[in-house]
């Protein structure tokens, strides 16, 4: 019955292509989230009136951040041609696509983290302080903890724009469902593999949200 | 055990310079319970973080179980500040941990194992009366809990010092009381030296032995906390006195009771220590030829004994009124004449 009503879908290659778009969400949202709340922490800690207060970093961090996140994707993934070639050898496939990802998603995440961290009572850390704490125990024991939920409902967000992102750079060669939904959906007049793919790409979505929510409200002791 | 010296604190401002602690000297005893007291803005909030070295003064020097504290090296000051801990207005507690994990944060700090931390944890609980209570999160808990557990966080690390900022002001008076108990009882078992700051002058009757009185920066008055009582100097420290010896509406009681019977004298007497306890108006009555009529009355208990007020009416022939004036002033009793017609 599914092949008299999707006459054109290879389910196989339907296959391949949400296990690379699954393949590439899942490892930039690893690296995303590592290096967005390293980048998110420092904007936070240089910022005045914080624990490493340098106005000279602050401002260098801000604007590359800034300038990261207002790329549109698309043009960062020819933007980053050079630099993927380096890295990975090829603009081809889905382990192609990574750089373009982090890059465009980490500074996203960084904001993010910043917003969160700045939601923290102050007053808490002044408490820690008061008790002798090192910075690096505040780091870790006050203000990732206490902004776990944020930084969670944060990644959430962060994964279903990747998941968008994927399939952008599925168009430019790097495989997974946008890829199929554009060569061979779009190219050669399949409007129902066009339909597999959206549909798949929603379930995707949707999946990840009511995990992140799920996480946020479970985390959440306010 | 603590000294301060000299101390100054500036703020720069885009209005220019604030004077927030200015050239502030103290000596607070090893054992005791030393209050400061001043209206928000005094700077009372600076000079309790100035102690822990939150805010560092401008100028001056503070001297802490004899460690010069401005001198010290992150390391030693990380170290000085596990014995001078703090309790705070808004309790400043992890909303991520249980009450237990909140006690144990100053524990995990200082590096302690873990079986010991599970013990210490134990005798805290019992000590802030909050049994039954370690499993459940700040957000489960009523304000006075919620302080219980500060103070628990704050003996966590068996400190010298305990400061506290405003420690009452967010709580109910009922709350606030049982909080001071615990405060006197942990000053007491513990013989931990205290200092608290406060916008209240209950807090200050009700538990400390000294006080000192903040204003615009500056301490204006200092002393134990009975003779400040007795004797307010500055206009200040009356307006704070006055809020616990005289119930609110006394002015207004005494200024209409003048109206209706103007008759005889009208006289505030101050009892300081072990004179509020004796039965004064009965000899009063008993030795002189004059009816007393009991108009209002406070009696107030501090840490160095009763203070209390009293209004009465005293009415009879001139002569008979100046001996009992007369004996008033030899009994030691403070008078003032209110009103004379």
């Amino acid at each position: 019955m599914l092949n008299s009503w999707f006459p054109n879908v290879q389910w196989d290659v339907v296959l391949e292509a949400t296990k690379e778009t699954l393949y590439m969400s899942a490892i930039s949202v690893l690296v995303t989230f590592v290096l967005g709340l390293a980048l998110g922490l420092a904007l936070y800690l240089t910022a005045p009136g914080n624990l490493w207060e340098n106005k000279f970093f602050n401002s260098v961090i801000a604007i590359i951040v800034n300038v990261f996140r207002s790329i549109p994707f698309i043009i960062l993934i020819i933007l980053l041609i050079p630099f993927t070639r380096f890295i990975v050898g090829t603009m081809l496939g889905a382990e192609a696509a990574l750089p373009a990802l982090i890059v465009g998603a980490a500074p996203f995440y960084a904001r993010m983290v910043e917003i969160a961290l700045r939601e923290i009572n102050k007053g808490v850390i002044e408490a820690a302080k008061s008790m002798g704490a090192t910075n690096t125990q505040i780091i870790f024991k006050v203000l990732i903890p206490e902004s776990t939920p944020a930084l969670v409902s944060g990644i959430t967000v962060t994964a279903i724009a990747l998941v968008s992102y994927t399939a952008m750079a599925g168009v430019v060669g790097a495989g997974g469902l946008g890829n199929l939904a554009y060569m061979e959906g779009y190219q050669r007049d399949n409007a129902d593999v066009t339909l597999v793919s959206t549909v798949l790409i929603l379930v995707i979505v949707f999946v990840i949200q009511w995990i992140g929510d799920r996480f946020t409200t479970a985390l959440d002791k306010r | 055990m603590i000294n301060l010296h000299s101390v100054r604190k500036v703020f720069q401002t885009k209005d220019g310079e604030v004077k927030a602690v200015d050239t502030v000297d103290l000596n607070i005893k090893q054992g005791e319970i030393y209050g400061i007291i001043g209206y928000s803005g005094a700077g009372k909030s600076t000079l309790i973080r100035i102690l822990n070295m939150l805010e560092r003064p401008t100028s001056g020097t503070v001297t802490i179980g004899g460690k010069n504290m401005s001198e010290l090296s992150a390391k030693k000051l990380r170290e000085a500040r596990q014995e001078i801990s703090m309790i705070f207005q808004h309790f400043n507690l992890l909303w991520s941990r249980t009450v237990r994990e909140n006690i144990a944060f100053p524990l995990e700090i200082a590096g302690y194992p873990k079986d010991k931390i599970k013990k210490r944890v134990d005798e805290l609980i019992d000590l802030v009366g909050l049994e039954g209570r370690g499993g459940s999160y700040p957000s489960q808990l009523s304000g006075g809990q919620k302080q219980r557990v500060g103070i628990a966080r704050a003996l966590a690390n068996d400190p010298k010092v305990l400061l506290c900022d405003e420690a009452t002001s967010a709580l109910d008076p009922k709350t606030t009381d049982s909080i001071l108990d615990l405060l006197v009882e942990i000053n007491q078992k513990l013989g931990l030296t205290i200092v608290l700051i406060t916008h209240e002058m209950h807090v200050i009757r009700k538990i400390c032995h000294r006080v000192a009185v903040m204003e615009k920066g500056k301490v204006v008055e200092e002393g134990d906390v009975l003779n400040v009582f007795k004797n307010p100097k500055e206009s200040i420290t009356k307006d704070f006195v006055k809020q616990v010896t005289e119930p609110e509406e006394t002015v207004d009681t005494i200024k209409q009771f003048i109206e209706e019977f103007p008759e005889g004298r009208i006289v505030q007497l101050t009892f300081v220590g072990g004179r509020a306890g004796q039965p004064l108006i009965t000899e009063l009555i008993r030795n002189f030829e004059v009816d007393v009529n009991i108009l209002q009355g406070k009696i107030t208990q501090t840490q160095n004994g009763p203070y209390g007020t009293l209004f009465i009416q005293i009415k009879g022939s001139e002569a008979a009124l100046s001996y009992a004036m007369e004996f008033l002033d030899s009994v030691q009793v403070e008078v003032e004449v209110i009103h004379n017609a």
